[in-house]
C-alpha cells in the first residue's frame, strides 16, 4: 500500500508515493534523488539530514513522508539560487568549514535557518543553534567562524 | 587571531602556492550537496542487504536456518560463513596495522562461535530495505550462550573464559603450554633500568585506565557489490584506502586482484575505522548469488557494535627524575584490548609510551588482549593518546613534586634529533622542543587563568607518522591546466594539499591544478589514507610528476625553439631559450599543437616516519555542584613540518583536539553484565557538539621535515593525543584531585570531589 504525497520542495510542487513507514530522509534520498541530505543515525541525534518543513529546521529521519502533505520543505540542494551560492555556502568554502563534507548539508541548512531568525547571533547563540548537528571532523572552529562570516555578509547587517 | 604561524626559519619564503589558502576543488560539490558519498549510489537494478547479528557477547552456533527467509517474495539471497572460502593464517599489512585473514575473514561473518554481541553471522538480500531486515529477522539461529570476558584484567585471567581455544602467546619469552586470552607479549629495553631507578630522586608509579571508544565518523559504513556474469567484481565503498580494500576482498574471496575493481565515493569520515572490510565481501556474495548489484548499509547501533571502536586499557606507568629535573628512567606495563581477534593497537602504544622524552632506561610490556568485544581498530594515532594519558600525568606530578614549571621540566627532557626512542629509532630533526617553546610564548600561557574552581594544564602528544606507496599520474592539458589522477582518498581536504605542491613545482595556481580521486583500475597501487601520509607521501609523488612533466616540457621548448635541451631553463613556471621565453601555461598551449602528450608520473615507497609532536594548553572550569568540566581555552601547537595549506593543517589540529576533548571528558562504552553495549546511539555515545567547545586555538610550528622537498610532516593525527592528559592535568589545578581513569565524565569527577571533601 502506498500513499499518495504532494508538497512543495525547493519552491516546485512535487507529488510522490510512499510507504507510510518511509521517513521524509528515505524518500527524499531514494525516490526524490534529492541526496544532499545525509544519513548518518537514522534516530534524531546526527542532524546530517537536516531539512526545513515549513520554516522549522527538523531531522528529516524523524518525519514520515506521509506528513509532508501540504507542506514546504527546503534541502540543501535549494539554498544556492540560479547558479549562486548562497553566502553561507560561500563562506564555509572560503573559511575552510569542512572536511569529509558529510554533516555539511545538515549545517548548512541549520545555520541558515538560525541566521534568518537571528541575523546577528553572538557566539553563543550559533553554539547553542548548531548544537543538535554532529561534525566529527572540524571541531566546530571553522563552522561557527563561517557562520559569524555569513552574518556579517547579509544584507541585514 | 586565533591563528599563529611561529617563524619559520627551516625553508625559504619564497613559495608561491604552498602556505596560502586557496578554495579546494572539491567544495563547491560539498556545500550543495552534490558530492556523491557511496549511499547517493543508486546503481541500477540493485538490491538491499541487511544483517543478521548475534544478540550474545559469547556464544557457540549450533546452527542457522535461511529456509523460512529464503521463502519471503522478494528475498532474494542468503549468506552465512560457509558462503566464504575457508581461511588460511596469512598476515597483511593495511598500511595502519596487520590484518591475518583467518581473522578478518571470522569477524566479517562469524565461524562457530560469535565472539561479541553485534558480531555478523548472516545476511540477506532482498528488494527493499525494509523487505531485507524483515528478512533477516526470519534467519533462525541457534546459539548456545558461553561466558564472556569483557575488560582486559579479567580476561588476561587463567580461568578466563577462553575466545580462540588455539590462541597460543606470541613472546619472546617460552612458548606457554596453554593457550590465553593473551594474544602476544611485547617487550622493549633500553639501558638498565634498575640503574636508572636507583638515580632517581622522585619515583611516581600509576595506575591508569581508558574506556573503549569510538571513531564517530557520521557517515556509516557502506558498499555497493555487483559481482557480474564474467566474474568480475566492482565495489562502490566508503573507505580510507580503494587498494587495501582491493587486496582484502582478494584474500577473503580467493580471487585474483585483477579481477575486482573498488571504486572510492566521498568518504564521510574515517579516523582509522574504514580501513578494515566488513560489509564489503558480504555484499559481494550477495550480489555473486542473485545476480543484482546489493547495497548495504549500516545502521548507527551496528556501526557501533560491530565496527572497530578502539580499545579501553589498563596501564601501569612509573617514572624516575632527579632533583634537578632530570627523567632517569621509565617503566610501562600496558594492556590493551585487541577485541574480538588479536592484534589490536599494543604494538605503537607501546612505541609511542615514553617518544616525547629523551629517557636513558626504561623498559615497555605490552599485552595484546582478546575479549568479547568488537575487533578494535586504528583511532587517530592508534594506541597513543591511551599512554600519553598515562605518562603526561606522572611527568605532570613529577614536575609537581619537584616544584620545576610544567613546561620546563618537559624541556629539560623533551626528546630531539639524536634522541633513541625506547623502541629502538633514532629520531631525526624533530620539533617538539619548539612546540614547547611556542606555548611558552603564547598568549595564552603569557595570560595567567583566575578564579574559583579553574585550573591549567599541559601536555605533549607524539605520532610516528608513515611513509608508504602512492602514485599519481599528471596530465598537462591544452590550455596549460593539470589533470592529478591520484588513488588516495580524501577525507579531509587532500586533493588540494596534493595538487599544491604540484601546482608549486610546476610554477602554476593551485585552480590550474584538476585532482580526481579514481578507482584501483585507473591508477597505480596507493596505500591508504591514514597514518598522516597523505600530504607527505602522494604530496611526494605529485611533487615526483612535476618535475617528470617539467623535463617532458622542456624538451617539448628545445623542439619548439630549435635547440638543444641544455639550453632551455625554467623559473618560476617560466621556460627559456633560444632568446624566447614563455610560460608553462602558453608552452602547453604551443606543445599540444605540435609535441606527443604530457604525462608525468610519480611512484614512491618513502620508508621514514615524519615524527609529529603536539603539545596542549588547556583551561577548565570544574563544577563542584556536577562534576561537569568547561574547556574555558584551549591551544594546540603542532609542528606541521610545511604547512602545505594552512587552514586544512589547523583544521586537522581543531578536530583531532575536539576528539581527544571527547575521549577526555564523555566518551565511552557502557557495557552491561551480559556484555551488551548499553549506548549505542549518538544520543547515549556523548561526542562533543558545538555547545561543548570553545573555539581551538592552533599555533603552527614549522620544522622542517628533512625527508620531503618542502618539508611536510604528517599532521592528521597527533593532535588527539595531548588532550586527555593536559585536561586531567588541569582538572587537578581546579580541583586537587588527580584523575587516573577516562572518561572524566561528570559523575567521576563528582563522586571524586565529593570523596576529598569527606575525606575518602
Amino acid at each position: 500500500m502506498k500513499t499518495h504525497v504532494t508538497t512543495t520542495i525547493n519552491g516546485a510542487t512535487v507529488e510522490f508515493l510512499c510507504q507510510p513507514r518511509q521517513s521524509l530522509l528515505a524518500v527524499l534520498r531514494d525516490e526524490l534523488s534529492l541526496t544532499g541530505c545525509k544519513e548518518g543515525c537514522n534516530n534524531g541525534n546526527c542532524g546530517a539530514c537536516t531539512v526545513m518543513l515549513d520554516g522549522l529546521p527538523v531531522d528529516s529521519c524523524l518525519v514520515l513522508a506521509v506528513e509532508a502533505e501540504g507542506a514546504e520543505i527546503e534541502t540543501v540542494e535549494g539554498i544556492a539560487e540560479q547558479g549562486h551560492l548562497h553566502p553561507l555556502q560561500q563562506c564555509f568554502l572560503e573559511g575552510a568549514a569542512l572536511q569529509c563534507g558529510i554533516c555539511t548539508p545538515g549545517f548548512l541548512v541549520t545555520a541558515k535557518a538560525l541566521l534568518e531568525k537571528n541575523p546577528q547571533p553572538s557566539e553563543q547563540e550559533i553554539r547553542f543553534g548548531l548544537a543538535g548537528n554532529l561534525c566529527r571532523c572540524t571541531g566546530y572552529d571553522k563552522i561557527v567562524r563561517a557562520v559569524q562570516a555569513a552574518s556579517q555578509a547579509s544584507p541585514e547587517s | 587571531m586565533s591563528t599563529e604561524v611561529a617563524p619559520d626559519t627551516q625553508t625559504p619564503a619564497t613559495y608561491k602556492v604552498i602556505g596560502t589558502r586557496p578554495v579546494r576543488h572539491d567544495s563547491a560539490d560539498k556545500v550543495t550537496g552534490k558530492a556523491v558519498y557511496t549511499d547517493d549510489l543508486h546503481v541500477p537494478n540493485m538490491v538491499f542487504g541487511a544483517f543478521v547479528r548475534s544478540p550474545h557477547a559469547h556464544a557457540r552456533i549450533v546452527s542457522i536456518d535461511t529456509s523460512d527467509a529464503e521463502k519471503m517474495p522478494g528475498v532474494l539471497a542468503t549468506c552465512t560463513s560457509a558462503d566464504l572460502p575457508d581461511p588460511w593464517d596469512k598476515v597483511d599489512n593495511l598500511g595502519e596495522g596487520c590484518v591475518n585473514y583467518a581473522h578478518l575473514s571470522g569477524n566479517v561473518l562469524a565461524r562457530n562461535k560469535a565472539l561479541y554481541k553485534g558480531h555478523a553471522v548472516a545476511a540477506v538480500a532482498a528488494t527493499d530495505s525494509y523487505l531485507a531486515q524483515e528478512a533477516a529477522r526470519r534467519i533462525r539461529v541457534e546459539y548456545e550462550p558461553l561466558p564472556a570476558t569483557m575488560c582486559v584484567q579479567d580476561a588476561m585471567r587463567n580461568d578466563a573464559p577462553l575466545l580462540h581455544d588455539e590462541l597460543i602467546t606470541h613472546t619472546l619469552d617460552d612458548k606457554p603450554a596453554r593457550p590465553s586470552n593473551i594474544a602476544s607479549h611485547i617487550q622493549f629495553e633500553k639501558g638498565n633500568v634498575d640503574e636508572g631507578f636507583a638515580a632517581a630522586d622522585v619515583v611516581i608509579e600509576r595506575e591508569f585506565k581508558t574506556a573503549t571508544v569510538h571513531q564517530g565518523y557520521i557517515e556509516p559504513h557502506v558498499s555497493v557489490a555487483l559481482w557480474n556474469e564474467d566474474g568480475r567484481l566492482k565495489i562502490w565503498t566508503a573507505t580510507q584506502g580503494s587498494f587495501v580494500v582491493r587486496q582484502q576482498m582478494a584474500e577473503l574471496l580467493k580471487m585474483p586482484v585483477s579481477q575486482i575493481t573498488i571504486v572510492p565515493c566521498e568518504i564521510g569520515g574515517g579516523f582509522g575505522g574504514k580501513i578494515s572490510v566488513y560489509e564489503q565481501p558480504v555484499a559481494a556474495v550477495l550480489s555473486r548469488k542473485c545476480g543484482r548489484p546489493v547495497k548495504i548499509m549500516m545502521q548507527r547501533d551496528e556501526v557501533f557494535e560491530a565496527t572497530g571502536p578502539t580499545p579501553a586499557s589498563f596501564m601501569r606507568v612509573k617514572l624516575g627524575a632527579t632533583k634537578d629535573g632530570k627523567l632517569t628512567a621509565g617503566k610501562a606495563w600496558l594492556a590493551f584490548d585487541a577485541g574480538a581477534f588479536p592484534g589490536g593497537v599494543i604494538g605503537p602504544g607501546a612505541m609511542c609510551v615514553f617518544s616525547c622524552y629523551d629517557l636513558p632506561h626504561a623498559t615497555v610490556d605490552g599485552f595484546d588482549v582478546v575479549l568479547n568485544k568488537p575487533k578494535t581498530q586504528a583511532y587517530r594515532a592508534p594506541g597513543s593518546t591511551h599512554v600519553a594519558f598515562a605518562t603526561e600525568c606522572v611527568i605532570d606530578e613529577l614536575a609537581e613534586r619537584l616544584k620545576i614549571d610544567p613546561i620546563e621540566f618537559r624541556l629539560n627532557n623533551a626528546a630531539k634529533e639524536g634522541t633513541r626512542r625506547v623502541d629502538g629509532p633514532v629520531y631525526p630533526r624533530v620539533g617538539l622542543v619548539e612546540c614547547l617553546q611556542a606555548i611558552q610564548e603564547s598568549d595564552h600561557w603569557k595570560t595567567p587563568l583566575t578564579g574559583p574552581n579553574r585550573g591549567r594544564g599541559v601536555a605533549c602528544g607524539f605520532w610516528f607518522n608513515c611513509g608508504l606507496k602512492s602514485s599519481v599520474t599528471a596530465n598537462v592539458n591544452a590550455d596549460g591546466t593539470v589533470t592529478l589522477v591520484e588513488g588516495s582518498t580524501d577525507i579531509g581536504g587532500t586533493r588540494t594539499s596534493i595538487a599544491m605542491q604540484l601546482a608549486e613545482t610546476l610554477g602554476i595556481t593551485a585552480e590550474d591544478v584538476i585532482p580526481q580521486v579514481v578507482d584501483t583500475d585507473s591508477v597505480g597501487f596507493t596505500d591508504v589514507t591514514g597514518g598522516s601520509r597523505t600530504t607527505f607521501a602522494t604530496g611526494l609523488a605529485a611533487h615526483e610528476a612535476a618535475l617528470d612533466i617539467q623535463k617532458q616540457m622542456v624538451e617539448q621548448a628545445a623542439q619548439i625553439w630549435e635547440c638543444s635541451p641544455d639550453e632551455v631553463t625554467v623559473a618560476d613556471g617560466v621556460y627559456q631559450g633560444n632568446g624566447k621565453s614563455l610560460s608553462f601555461k602558453a608552452l602547453a598551449v604551443e606543445a599540444d599543437k605540435v609535441g606527443i602528450p604530457i604525462v608525468g608520473r610519480g611512484v614512491v615507497d618513502p620508508q621514514c616516519s615524519t615524527n609529529a609532536f603536539a603539545v596542549n594548553l588547556v583551561d577548565v572550569e570544574v563544577d563542584p555542584e556536577t562534576g561537569k568540566v568547561t574547556i574555558l581555552r584551549f591551544t594546540v601547537c603542532q609542528d606541521a613540518g610545511k604547512a602545505i595549506h594552512p587552514s586544512y593543517v589547523e583544521g586537522q589540529m581543531q578536530g583531532g583536539s575536539a576528539q581527544g576533548i571527547g575521549w577526555a571528558l564523555n566518551e565511552e562504552y557502557f557495557y552491561g553484565d551480559d556484555g551488551h553495549m548499553r549506548n549505542a546511539s549518538f544520543l547515549d555515545y556523548r561526542m562533543p557538539t558545538c555547545y561543548d567547545l570553545p573555539m581551538i586555538d592552533t599555533i603552527i610550528v614549522e620544522v622542517a621535515n628533512p625527508d620531503h622537498p618542502y618539508g611536510v610532516r604528517g599532521v592528521g593525527e597527533v593532535p588527539i593525543v595531548p588532550p586527555p592528559p593536559a585536561i586531567a592535568n588541569a582538572i587537578y589545578r581546579a580541583t586537587g584531585v588527580r584523575f587516573f581513569e577516562l572518561p572524566m565524565s561528570p559523575p567521576t569527577v563528582w563522586n571524586a570531589i565529593k570523596g576529598q571533601t569527606t575525606g575518602e
